[in-house]
């Protein structure tokens, strides 16, 4: 049960490895990874920078995973976020949940990524292949998303 | 010199609310009659046009108290690190 911000990449099977290795009780291992895009509505990105509130983002993500700990039986739970500068293709963010049976597992990853969205304090701003930079605006479908878990 | 009346705190912004306001974090001494993160905003935006330019459209930034996110209505408390900053856009 773990939260992590680093500029570094991380290695899936590495981070699954360290969460779960030698454990014999998981039945349902659900991993999620968030990557940049190479385009968004028909711009060509070529770069996101990854800006967050250093002091509160930890503590916010750990208190999300504590939330879906409540809400769900998970066995181990992990989540990475990137910030700094990423090109198109490359990770932006991980998260792990295991369980003993699958619909824990699928759930709380879900839940972790829309909470992520709309609650740990992450900004992006994006450069296309033009040169031109921009923040990228909050979706109101994240919103949308996050609240059907309340 | 702080007064009985105001009392320093340590204000943060982030993404373009930092870009607008030109700096990431600053000191200020608030009167008592600021009482809420409305109360804030409203106080701030008398400070200069850098702050009318950030905070034209205050629903759409977001404050944070001591680093737990809060409503405009929030009162601020003995809070002593206020941030503010657009909706956030990670994952």
């Amino acid at each position: 049960m773990s939260v992590r911000v680093q500029t570094e990449d991380f290695d899936v099977a590495a981070e699954t490895e360290k969460l779960l290795g030698g454990r014999t009780d998981v039945g349902a291992i659900v991993t999620f990874t968030g990557r940049v895009r190479g385009s968004d509505e028909g711009r060509e990105i070529a770069a996101l920078t990854l800006e967050h509130y250093p002091d509160m983002t930890e503590a916010e993500m750990a208190r999300i995973e504590a939330e879906a700990q409540a809400r769900w039986s998970l066995q181990a739970s992990l989540v990475v976020h990137r910030v700094g500068e990423l090109r198109a293709g490359d990770n932006i963010v991980l998260v792990i949940t295991a369980a003993a049976h699958r619909e824990a597992a699928f759930e709380a990853a879900g839940f972790l990524m829309d909470y992520l969205k709309t609650r740990a304090p992450f900004w992006k701003k994006e450069t296309t292949s033009a040169g031109e930079s921009g923040w990228v605006d909050a979706r109101e479908q994240d919103d949308t998303a996050a609240k059907r878990w309340s | 010199m702080s007064s009985a009346a105001t009392r320093r705190v340590r204000l943060l912004y982030f993404a373009w609310v930092r870009e607008k306001i030109g700096c990431p974090e600053e000191s200020v001494e608030l009167p008592a009659t600021v009482a809420t993160v409305a109360d804030l905003v409203a106080w701030l935006k008398d400070r200069g046009p850098q702050y009318g330019d950030a905070f034209a459209r205050p629903q759409v930034v977001r404050a944070a108290l001591d680093r737990v996110h809060v409503k405009p209505s929030a009162p601020l408390g003995a809070a002593q690190e206020i941030a503010f900053f657009p909706p956030v856009t990670g994952g």
